[in-house]
């Protein structure tokens, strides 16, 4: 019997070890390579800062006003979806370099995002994205896909979007672009889109 | 072992016999209650005529319950049908030829591939005959009918195939010398007006009529309305005192037919033939009090009835605004009341702004208003904005669905049958407010194209003249509707435009001639 239990014990013990060694151990050594690796790439001076970067595509408004063009950009890498969402929009909302020109107001900050599980992400942004608004309906169009294709188009886990200003839902931002529910990727605002 | 009691209709099972031998009697004696005491017998009301080409023949017509109904037989004996009585699975099936109609004995419900349709009573037994509700014909049999069957309730008559026989509703009205005699015909119907000695006689190309004829006081010149000696006549006694008659046809007032106005002047000291009003004028507003006169209410084949424009923004909602200072909120006033005096003036359309001041207005409210009157159309009227100053020309929207988001679509319409007050039931379509525009995105984009087309030939238009977009607006107006940016206020040239007569007006006549090109092209619901 005891020789049993121990079997028995013996057997859960392995079952834990080995669970652990495939589900945290392994990754996280894994990983620590890997960042090993792309230290070893950059630049010998800058090892020891080493972010990881990926690269993501941002959206301006073209130079004829009558699309948004992609602009590849390199933001820091997160494993996690809300995370990398966010490094990406921040570099979104950041001042255009020139001569582009961002359909975003100025001085808009992100004050959160949230993913749920079906692929809604929500972004939470200051009240400047509408009160600093120009308004047309063309550039509220260009605002509002340039966020939402932003995240699509670079996070495969985040399918629709849906704005919100200063924590709360909204109709619209300027009066035209219904913000009610989350809105999908829409590639027809962009040209010459490279993904 | 199944007993079946014919006279009840109900069924018994042979548990309900071995649980007590004793019952069986019992049943038997009910059965032969229910022989001996027939039910209230159902009382008989005036007959509906079924006419075709060649005869009229009377079709029976039960009172129960205060409903009139026909029975099936009959139905199937004149319509072509085959009744079958499922009693395992509680239904009667009506079949037209490929077409199958589903009664359920306890439900006022007919049932076409699926579709419900809902009958003011439940499909009612006496004996071996099933009897249904008058509308069943007109609501379940004449849409899956091979033949056209039109069933005409205030004049009782069931026409069967092509038959050609015009509504036609008469009114006398004494107006001093001249008495006059007005004719509503529907479908409008070629006709003669000649005199026959003190008669006059209204000669229809039809087949039959299916007459209202309501006399007035005699007078001088008129004496009373009557049929004629052929199905296809009306004749009007002349007065004693009848000189001269004339006769004219308008649009009927009420849509789709003619209206005929017969003007029988009498003999006094000054003829006042001449003073008769001339064709083309519009004739009072019917004077009947007794009821509506049995015609069609329906728009003008083609027609458009209301317009309701939306002037963009408005109040502390500025929208874009120009480097001089020039406001969208005021642009979109400005044009939007050059376009309903120009629409009224020349269609002579009823057009509603959805605002007519500096006041802001909530989206929905701005759909409300072309709801809740009805109208038509819906056009939004916007001035544009680009970060890029240099961006001009006007644009077109109309709505796009966000096929993968969760938007408008996945929401879906749907019929409800409601009580109506005073028994019966009614079928209300359910519009949810978020898939209003969802069935008008055909006539929509044809709208849309019209609107671009007729722009293009006096303004300059963007390289992206005519798009979708998931506007807010556009979302809950149920009925044809688009967006219009009149143009860039962020271009200095385009600022000064905007501001302009001449601007504003091409706009608003470009307008017009999309909206006079939409309705030839039968756009219209």
């Amino acid at each position: 019997m005891t020789r049993r239990r121990l079997a028995i014990v013996a057997i859960v013990v392995f079952i834990i070890v080995a669970g652990w060694f495939l589900f945290i151990g392994l990754p996280a050594w894994y990983a620590a390579r890997r960042e090993q690796v792309v230290a070893a790439a950059a630049k010998p001076a800058a090892a020891q800062t080493a972010v990881r970067k990926i690269t993501a595509t941002i959206y301006y408004v073209a130079e004829d006003g009558m699309a948004l063009v992609p602009v590849q950009t390199e933001v820091s890498f997160s494993a996690a979806v809300p995370e990398q969402a966010r490094a990406i929009l921040e570099a979104q909302l950041a001042p255009a370099a020139a001569p582009q020109v961002s359909a975003i107001p100025g001085g808009v900050t992100l004050r959160d995002v949230y993913v749920t599980e079906r692929g809604d992400a929500f972004i939470d942004l200051s009240a400047d994205i509408a009160t600093k608004h120009p308004g047309g309906s063309l550039d509220e169009i260009f605002t509002v896909y340039t966020l939402v294709n932003a995240l699509t188009v670079n996070l495969p886990a985040i399918q629709r979007v849906q704005i919100l200003v200063d924590g709360k839902e909204v109709d619209t931002l300027a009066g035209h672009v219904d913000l009610r529910h989350p809105l999908a990727k829409s590639l027809d605002w962009v040209v010459h889109d490279t993904h | 072992m199944t007993f079946y009691c014919t006279t009840t209709g109900k069924q018994y099972n042979h548990r309900t016999l071995n649980v007590s031998r004793l019952l069986a009697p019992l049943l038997a004696a009910v059965c032969l209650l229910s022989i001996a005491l027939p039910a209230q017998q159902p009382a008989s009301a005036l007959p509906y005529t079924v006419v075709t080409k060649d005869a009229r023949r009377p079709l029976a017509v039960r009172l129960m319950s205060g409903q009139e109904m026909f029975a099936l037989d009959d139905l199937a004996r004149f319509f072509g049908l085959t009744v079958r009585e499922d009693t395992q699975a509680g239904a009667i099936t009506v079949t037209s030829g490929a077409q199958t109609i589903v009664l359920s004995p306890q439900q006022p419900l007919a049932s076409i591939a699926g579709r419900m349709i809902s009958l003011p009573a439940a499909p009612a037994r006496e004996g071996r005959t099933w009897f249904v509700p008058v509308d069943f014909v007109s609501r379940a049999l004449a849409p899956v009918a091979t033949s056209r069957i039109d069933l005409r309730k205030p004049s009782r008559l069931v026409l069967l195939g092509d038959i050609r026989m015009p509504r036609v509703a008469s009114r006398v009205e004494p107006q001093g010398s001249i008495t006059r005699v007005t004719l509503d015909v529907a479908p409008a119907t070629p006709h003669t007006v000649a005199q026959d000695g003190q008669r006059l006689v209204v000669r229809f190309d039809a087949d039959a009529l299916d007459a209202d004829l309501r006399g007035g006081p005699a007078t001088d010149s008129f004496q009373n309305i009557h049929f004629g000696d052929t199905p296809q006549t009306v004749v009007i006694d002349l007065g004693p005192r009848f000189a001269s008659f004339r006769a004219s046809d308008q649009p009927a007032p009420a849509g789709g037919g003619t209206r005929i106005a017969i003007d029988l002047a009498a003999q006094t000291e000054t003829p006042s033939t001449q003073t008769a009003t001339p064709p083309g004028q519009p004739t009072p507003p019917p004077v009947n009090p007794e009821g509506p006169p049995p015609l069609l209410d329906l728009p003008p084949a083609g027609g458009l009835r209301a317009i309701v424009i939306d002037p963009g923004h408005g109040g502390d909602d500025v929208g874009a605004k120009g480097a001089q200072g020039t406001l969208e909120k005021n642009v979109t006033l400005a044009v939007a009341r050059r376009l309903k005096a120009a629409l009224e003036a020349r269609l002579g359309v009823r057009v509603l702004l959805t605002r007519d001041a500096d006041q802001p207005v909530p989206s929905d409210q701005r759909a409300a208003v072309a709801n809740n009157n009805k109208a038509d159309l819906f056009v939004s009227l916007h001035a544009n904005a680009s970060v890029r100053p240099h961006v001009s020309g006007a644009e077109v929207f109309y709505l796009a669905f966000d096929e993968n988001g969760s938007g408008p679509r996945s929401s879906q319409a749907g019929r409800e049958t409601l009580p109506v007050v005073g028994g019966g039931s009614r079928d209300i379509d359910i519009t949810p407010w978020q898939t209003a525009q969802v069935g008008h995105l055909d006539q929509s984009t044809a709208l849309a194209r019209a609107v671009e087309g007729a722009l293009r030939e006096r303004i300059a238009m963007s390289p992206r003249a005519l798009q979708q977009a998931p506007f807010r607006v556009l979302v809950g107006a149920n009925m044809p509707a688009v967006l219009v940016e009149m143009g860039f206020l962020t271009n200095a040239q385009q600022e000064h435009q905007l501001q302009s007569d001449e601007y504003q007006n091409a706009v608003a006549q470009a307008l017009l001639d999309a909206i006079v090109r939409y309705r030839a092209g039968g756009g219209t619901r």
